[in-house]
């Protein structure tokens, strides 16, 4: 692999390129570009919204890939105010070893991902850019160049969403076409390129005319009366396509030269309007309907805006608006087109950038007969219309006081323009794509800028409202640095030791687990309430097996093998004061909230009073003992309640105490608690020895004489599951400490084990004993002596 | 991950046991270090309750992937156990055992029996992982922290000054009797907060007129530092509150360390006055009972039981925390003392 240079390395200076763009609501400033000027070198990076960037990452052979949405600066990050948003790739060492063989075949050297998957923090701090890189996207079709010289470039195939490997979906396929071709610094090797281009265009040949006559049929039912309609009804299409799955849509498409959704639903419209037998009257007609084209604007982004109040989650509302964007543009090519309808315009308009009308006029006519002949025309239409809306684009940003980063995108076009130009007398195959993608590149800007402009104002309401903290969803800031996937077995074991990977079934629980879900599954299928108490002492399992229980109740629920029920869960622990178990319930079984008593009132109301139509209520009391009161008023109400048939109540108590309810419990309290009563016994040491095995399935990390060291000691401790799990994982540290080879595949060994075994269960007095100096061994000796 | 990245990465909450007295401050302390209080705007802090949910919804939101791991450092450790039913510290065990926010608990503490004072399910779910830091260097290694503690460094501005101060320190850690003040010092403490305060003493005595250390000021230092501040509370005692601590020590070796009361002492006292026949000690009872409060007051002498109001003051039983050796090494400094008292704290028989 290439070696990249980073930060650590040579200093660099970021500065912004280009006048910011306030954003009113959240006080960003938004840029369009960066450089990074390199010390030491005179030589200065300029990156650009929209490029592939290599991001800073954990490995400097192998920096993060991602594609530059937004540049923005961001006055309330603390620590850097250049904050950049990204759309990830993903390599695939980064992808976990445990999912890499979805893959089912061996990745190329360059191959990376698509990173599909919303919750992944897509907010950057900017410094981190390293430089940009080429990708390309291949089609589903193409092979993967396996052995390339130039190690920069990289190859985008698949999409992966942490589930599973996808091909790409058209649209993002189409965006990577333009992106490649409209990054400034592009320089393809020509076979890539020829392959990258080629494929679209084989197909077009084949397609073309059959597109040009569906798209024509359904331009044609589209357009006279309904034309109005048709952005906002397309747009709910394209909304529920998304939602689905991005495969249906590639069944649609019928060629290689896929586009986004949106841009097709474009292209559809303009070329319904070129190609159209009523070609020449078409001019007048555009025009008569222009006005009629600002209607469905305008309502489209009404009904737009309400979708996204409905739709609360940030992803949605960004994908909302990421449709929508380009599908009004649509309406306003269209519009476009009557004012400024340019034949050819991609050549002078380009340079001059106020557009006369005569001239378009003009244009407008000749139009028709240079299209008749080729195949190619969509693929020309298309560009031409593009280039109109880079205008319009152009023109807005002028508006908005961009002016420099204007130029810049007019200094870049020109390039393209004259390989196209040159290129156009050649063939009709190859020249149409460097232009489209250099103007849909800038549409792609403004359409990013756009949603950069408007996410913004909307995610602010988004917001929790102040006051109102019970509502509030509070939440840790996400990670910045990816969490390290497992390398080694070592550190694969360790994550399957840790307790909190839950493993699929809990093994050494199966009676147990049988009697809980015997018990819950009858109350429910009777509907009727009950208590049920466990004891055990701590990491014997109560918990998880509960938590198991109810998950499987929840499955047979959903397959309609049990009524559906209410699961609540309450820890002892997580409340500051007993009584506030009663607010917890309340608030989990409502979602109200009250005080202490007045929910006590209000869950007694419902649990005392017959309702229709009611669900059962499983609740979980963990750490019951922490409920006791000098009343004993919460135990007798946790345990009065299920005993009422109105209730439908089923209270399942943990607690580590066997004679809890002997102990300190009232008789009326006990007496309600009934005797279902289950004791969860301590682990035997061959039972831990099956936990070790089970979660260590596949992985080979551990001696067998070491699990089964480890589960003896254990058991003839405490039987203790969490500190088996603890000993096991501090193993395989001292394992990896020791062994002095990276990369030889350590295996733990009794050895290991007995050290961390020591270091847990030795005394802490005796290493101070030993510690100890003259004086303290002197009186020690004395007390010794005395004893 | 370099160290500038940590701070990037990583969330970090510090806790002292010493500030944070109870969960419910803890957790207004961590909402405030984590900066989730601008999440639920003015009305930061609410109940403790409200609090507590509110923490504990924020933190189990995460999982691995996604959010930012938070290291949380709990300095005086033995402090958060004894906070009530240790909440803070189950649920802070419980995230990090189980697939939420990703969480590392570090306490740091000064009790080697930390573990006894956690709670049993506390416990469980407590990793067990300690690391103890001992001073487990030897007299050489000590003898060489000394050295270099003392010693100027190179870029020192006065070199001149620097070579000479060097040698003097030298000198000094091959001095045999400096080396018998560090050795005692060792042994006594091998903390080097106490030789530093050693150092620092002795260093206090360098002025510009006498540049170097020198042994002696080591010497005094360490007599400094071993002083013994109640033999030292005995010297400023007056003549009357001396003989009382002696009739104590009396008691002591007759009834082999057994508690006394005030009228005890008294009666022994007066067995002392009457034998000399010497008027200039005959005191009223309520002045010698005054004396024997100002013992009291000093913590030379200290109650068996906590002084309730049915007890006679008379009859209260006491201990004297003295040892005869410090009284008699404090009577023999102690100035201006009479030499029938001197005799009788030397043998009770000396009337003989």
């Amino acid at each position: 692999m290439a070696y990249y240079p980073t930060r650590l390395k040579t200093r660099q200076t970021y500065s912004w390129v280009g006048r910011p763009l306030l954003d009113q609501k959240l006080h960003y400033h938004i840029y369009k570009e960066m450089s990074v000027k390199i010390e030491g070198s005179l030589t200065e990076i300029h990156i650009q919204v929209g490029q592939f960037v290599l991001i800073e990452g954990d490995d400097d052979e192998n920096p993060y890939v991602a594609k530059l949405v937004e540049l923005f600066e961001d006055d309330s990050e603390p620590h850097s105010k250049k904050r950049a948003r990204v759309q990830w790739f993903i390599r695939f060492c980064e992808v976990p070893v445990s999912k890499r063989h979805l893959l089912g075949r061996k990745p190329a050297a360059q191959e990376i991902f698509w990173y599909d998957y919303p919750a992944c923090n897509s907010n950057i701090n900017a410094e981190t850019i390293i430089g940009h890189v080429q990708v390309v996207a291949l089609g589903p079709d193409e092979v993967l160049p396996m052995d390339l010289k130039d190690e920069k470039i990289l190859f985008v195939k698949l999409s992966w969403n942490e589930k599973a490997f996808r091909p790409l979906s058209p649209e993002l396929f189409a965006e990577f076409d333009k992106l490649q071709e409209g990054s400034p610094r592009s320089q393809k090797p020509v076979g890539v390129k020829t392959k990258s281009i080629e494929s679209p265009s084989r197909t077009t040949a084949e397609h073309a005319i059959k597109r040009i006559e569906s798209r024509h049929s359904t331009s044609k039912s589209r357009r006279t009366p309904s034309h109005p309609v048709t952005p906002r009804a397309k747009k709910k299409l394209e909304l529920n396509g998304f939602s689905r799955t991005p495969n249906t849509r590639i069944s649609q498409q019928n060629s290689g030269a896929s586009l986004d959704s949106p841009g097709r639903s474009k292209r559809k419209v303009t070329l319904s309007e070129i190609t159209s037998p009523t070609k020449r009257s078409q001019p007048d007609r555009l025009h008569t309907s222009s006005p009629a084209l600002k209607a469905p604007q305008k309502t489209g982004e009404i009904q737009s805006s309400c979708a996204k109040d409905d739709k609360k989650a940030s992803p949605d509302c960004h994908r909302i608006l990421r449709t929508r964007v380009p599908a009004l543009k649509t309406t306003e090519i269209c519009e476009e087109r009557t004012l400024t309808p340019i034949r050819g315009g991609w050549k002078s308009s380009v340079p001059s950038v106020v557009l006369k009308p005569e001239n378009i006029k003009k244009r407008e006519a000749e139009e028709p007969e240079a299209q008749d002949g080729a195949t190619t025309t969509p693929h020309r239409i298309h560009r031409k219309s593009s280039l109109l809306t880079l205008n319009r684009i152009r023109q807005q940003l002028r508006f908005l006081g961009n002016s420099k980063s204007n130029q810049e995108e007019d200094e870049f076009l020109p390039a393209a323009e004259i390989s196209d130009s040159s290129s156009e007398e050649e063939e009709t195959s190859t020249p149409p794509l460097p232009r489209r993608t250099s103007s849909r590149l800038s549409r792609n800007l403004c359409s990013s800028m756009k949603s950069s402009l408007q996410t913004p104002s909307k995610t602010p309401k988004k917001t929790p409202k102040p006051s109102t903290p019970r509502h509030a969803t509070p939440q840790i800031r996400s990670r910045n640095l990816a969490a390290q996937e497992p390398a080694s077995v070592l550190e694969e074991a360790r994550l399957r030791l840790h307790v909190s990977a839950v493993p699929e079934t809990l093994p050494c629980r199966e009676q147990e687990f049988q009697n809980i879900y015997n018990f819950v599954e009858s109350k429910l299928l009777d509907h009727t309430g009950g208590c049920m108490y466990i004891s055990g002492v701590p990491g014997t399992g109560k918990t998880a097996t509960v938590h198991e229980v109810i998950r499987c109740l929840q499955q047979a629920a959903q397959a309609n093998d049990v009524p559906s029920f209410q699961y609540i869960e309450v820890n002892g622990m997580k409340l500051t004061e007993p009584h506030q178990v009663y607010v917890q319930i309340l608030q989990k079984l409502t979602g109200q909230k009250a005080t202490a008593n007045h929910a006590a009132e209000l869950l007694a109301k419902r649990f005392l009073t017959r309702r229709s139509s009611q669900e059962t209520t499983v609740l979980l009391v963990d750490e019951l003992d922490l409920l006791w009161t000098q009343k004993q008023d919460i135990m007798y109400n946790l345990f009065d309640w299920p005993t009422h048939k109105e209730a439908q109540l089923v209270v399942l108590t943990i607690a580590n105490t066997m004679d809890l309810p002997e102990r300190i419990m009232m008789n009326r309290v006990s007496s309600r608690l009934g005797l279902t009563r289950m004791s969860f016994q301590p682990y035997t040491h061959s039972q831990l020895q099956q936990i070790l095995i089970s979660r260590l399935k596949h992985v080979k990390a551990f001696e067998d004489d070491a699990i089964q060291l480890v589960a003896r000691k254990v058991a003839a401790l405490s039987g203790d599951a969490r500190r088996c799990l603890d000993i096991c994982r501090r193993a395989t540290e001292i394992c990896e400490f020791s062994c002095q080879k990276p990369d030889s595949p350590g295996l733990v060994t009794v050895a290991h084990l007995l050290q961390a075994v020591d270091e847990m269960f030795s005394s802490s007095y005796i290493t101070a004993i030993k510690q100890k100096n003259l004086i303290f061994d002197f009186s020690l000796g004395w007390w010794y002596s005395h004893l | 991950m370099e160290i500038e990245e940590v701070s990037e990465n990583v969330l970090q909450v510090h806790l002292n046991g010493l500030l944070q007295i109870n969960d419910n401050i803890a957790l207004k302390e961590i909402t405030r270090q984590l900066n989730l209080e601008n999440v639920v705007g003015d009305k930061v802090f609410g109940s403790f309750a409200e609090n507590l949910s509110f923490l504990l919804e924020a933190l189990k939101k995460g999982d691995r992937s996604s959010s930012c791991p938070v290291i949380f450092i709990l300095d005086e450790f033995d402090l958060f156990a004894h906070h009530k039913n240790q909440t803070l510290l189950y649920n802070l065990f419980d995230i990090s055992q189980s697939a939420q926010t990703p969480l590392a608990v570090i306490g740091l503490t000064c009790r080697l029996d930390i573990l006894e004072l956690l709670e049993k399910r506390v416990k469980s779910r407590f990793s067990h992982r300690q690391i103890h830091l001992m001073n487990s260097f030897g007299f050489p290694q000590y003898l060489k922290i000394f050295k270099e503690q003392l010693s100027l460094p190179a870029e020192f501005p006065d070199k001149l000054f620097t070579e000479k101060w060097n040698e003097s320190i030298q000198c000094l850690t091959e001095d045999r009797s400096v080396r018998e003040v560090l050795q005692k010092h060792f042994n006594v403490s091998k903390n080097l907060r106490s030789l530093h305060m050693l150092l620092m003493l002795a260093l206090n005595r360098v002025t510009t007129s006498h540049p170097f250390m020198t042994v002696a000021d080591m010497m005094e230092a360490h007599q400094f530092c071993s002083m013994d501040s109640k033999a030292n509370i005995v010297h400023g005692l007056s003549v009357l509150e001396i003989c009382l601590i002696i009739a104590m020590k009396h008691l002591n070796d007759i009834y082999e360390e057994e508690p006394f009361n005030f009228q005890m002492v008294y009666n022994e006292f007066q067995k002392f006055v009457q034998r000399k026949a010497h008027s200039v000690y005959n005191f009223e009872k309520p002045v010698v009972m005054k004396a024997f409060e100002h013992l009291q007051q000093l913590e030379l002498i200290r109650p068996m039981e906590r002084t309730s109001v049915n007890t006679q003051r008379e009859y209260q039983l006491m201990k004297l925390l003295l040892d005869n050796t410090q009284i008699m090494n404090a009577l023999q400094k102690y100035p201006n003392c009479p030499t029938d008292v001197r005799q009788w704290a030397t043998s009770s028989l000396s009337w003989l």
